[in-house]
């Protein structure tokens, strides 16, 4: 009896991780056998033809992508994390706290165009232009309610014992903060920063009211800039079947960049990480 | 060099809970003072309340004079000067677990701007052979996590890491209640080397540790001191009734 329950119980395990990467296997595969063939290095290095012509590339885009989610780590980790800290460290049973607490979980649910409405309505609609600038302010902000949940929620799983003992050594408390907390929980705000990377890496929404999406060369902050979803969203409503091929394309590459950005980020910050470190 | 410590009227609370009422004591210079009593009589409370541990907790709340060496704590200064002057060891090992061997030994110099590497060095091969560790570690002080090492290599490490400071006073709060005797009978072996140098207070459970290595014993009873003498005299001749029955095991 004992045997058959526990094995029942396996199988139930079994069965959810199956149920749970089965959608991403099935995405990754069909995106492979619809985007691979249109992979070449042409898609890598060239930027999109006019309408109508066949041919053409992303090259744009990728670098696009890359500079508004650089901008957006700039502004959303830095920024979410300090109030990270301020929440599980120096204001914790406050007023403040609990409002920017309040705050960053109601933030976290705003659909994502309506902040695209609001950067819109902040920065483009104030200089009467659109730009790379604001796409990554819009993704940047989209990103602080993650990042700021997660490093509070890692830093209070800090034990006890270690912040007393770096208070009996005779550290201030702000620097047993900075030095022993927060070093301590670092592993977990990492994850932290790469879900909410990972996140607004995709986002189409708040682009379009922002960053506007462009055909041609451009890494100026002040312009217009191309992004991989907005290319790929541009593409896929199109009437052309050459560019449907290229938006296949367009997507295989954001999610291998993606899963690439956070392996990368892994490895760098787990190096120097000790034998037998928990 | 250590120094003695003398307690006036001390008195602690944790919100309405009056902890500590009315302690009174002297502690002796470069000896080992044992604190016995059953769970909850306030002999943790004690001894952070000499460190200014105690005032960490946002409940918590102290009265009384403490004069370390000739510093009054609770007026002449402020809590993190006191805390390297009087060092402290916990109940459970707490190794930083990111850190090195070596950096969590060196922690707490680090930690307040000390950055000299051929002393950091020094001092690190010192305290590690003041706790008696550094045969075991010193092959991987900066390979190995310090939360690699077993329980009682921790605790030894956690004491080393107390004495890197320089401190006078060590304090050490049941620092074997949670290691095997093997471990045990090193901290005590420890202990006795220390204390030539350093005044050091232990709080125990186990009546046969404090009579092992303290000079003097306290023995506290819901929150006061009933009886403080040389450890001799509380365990073969005690004058209150009291501790007669708790150290005789009628108690606790």
């Amino acid at each position: 009896m004992r045997t058959a329950t526990d094995g029942l119980a396996t199988g139930l395990a079994v069965l959810s991780t199956v149920l749970v990467v089965a959608p991403l296997v099935a995405i990754f595969v069909y995106l492979i056998y619809k985007g691979a063939s249109s992979l070449s290095l042409a898609f890598f290095t060239q930027v999109p033809k006019p309408e109508g012509e066949t041919g053409g590339g992303m090259a744009n885009a990728i670098v696009g992508s890359a500079v508004l989610l650089g901008l957006a780590s700039l502004i959303g980790v830095p920024i979410g994390i300090s109030g990270g800290i301020f929440l599980a460290e120096f204001g914790r049973g406050t007023k403040l706290a609990n409002a920017v607490r309040f705050t960053a979980d109601v933030l976290n649910g705003v659909p994502s165009i309506v902040m695209g409405i609001a950067v819109y309505s902040l920065i483009v609609y104030q200089q009467k232009h659109f730009s790379a600038f604001s796409g990554g302010v819009a993704l940047g902000i989209m990103m602080i309610p993650t990042v700021t949940r997660t490093t509070e929620e890692m830093l209070l799983m800090v034990p006890h014992a270690v912040r007393e003992a770096a208070l009996a050594l005779g550290v201030p408390n702000w620097r047993s903060v900075l030095s022993i907390t927060v070093k301590t929980a670092s592993p977990g705000i990492i994850t932290g920063c790469m879900l909410a990377f990972a996140r607004v890496a995709g986002e189409t929404a708040p682009l379009i009211f922002t960053a506007l999406g462009n055909s041609n060369w451009s890494v100026n902050l002040n312009e217009p800039i191309a992004a991989l979803p907005l290319q790929i969203y541009t593409y896929a409503i199109s009437p052309y079947d050459d560019l449907h091929r290229l938006a296949w394309a367009g997507a295989l590459v954001l999610i291998v960049l993606i899963v690439a950005a956070v392996s990368l980020v892994r490895y760098v910050t787990s190096r120097g990480v000790l034998k037998g470190a928990s | 060099m250590g120094v003695g410590i003398e307690v006036v009227n001390l008195n602690a609370w944790y919100a309405a809970n009056h902890t500590l009422q009315d302690i009174n004591l002297n502690i002796p210079a470069n000896h080992a003072t044992a604190l016995i009593g059953p769970s909850g009589c306030g002999k943790s409370t004690f001894v952070r309340c000499l460190n200014r541990m105690h005032e960490t907790n946002p409940i918590a709340r102290v009265t009384g004079t403490v004069r370390i060496g000739d510093l009054d704590i609770y007026k002449d200064a402020k809590p993190v000067e006191i805390r390297r002057r009087v060092g402290m060891v916990f109940q459970r090992p707490n190794p930083f677990p990111t850190m090195s061997i070596y950096d969590n030994v060196a922690a707490g110099l680090k930690l307040n701007g000390y950055r000299n590497r051929r002393l950091l060095d020094e001092i690190v091969e010192q305290s590690l052979k003041d706790s008696a560790l550094w045969d075991e570690v010193k092959d991987d002080l900066k390979k190995k996590s310090g939360a690699s090492l077993s329980g009682g290599q921790q605790q030894r490490l956690c004491i080393a890491r107390a004495l890197a400071v320089d401190p006078e006073v060590l304090l050490m709060d049941e620092p074997a209640s949670a290691l095997d005797p093997v471990s045990t009978s090193k901290i005590e072996d420890l202990i006795f080397e220390l204390k030539s140098q350093y005044t050091i207070v232990i709080v125990t459970h186990n009546m046969q540790q404090a009579a092992r290595v303290a000079e003097k014993t306290g023995f506290f009873l819901n929150g006061r001191m009933v009886e403080f003498d040389s450890t001799h005299k509380i365990f073969t001749n005690p004058s209150d009734k009291r501790t007669e029955d708790y150290i005789t095991g009628r108690f606790g």
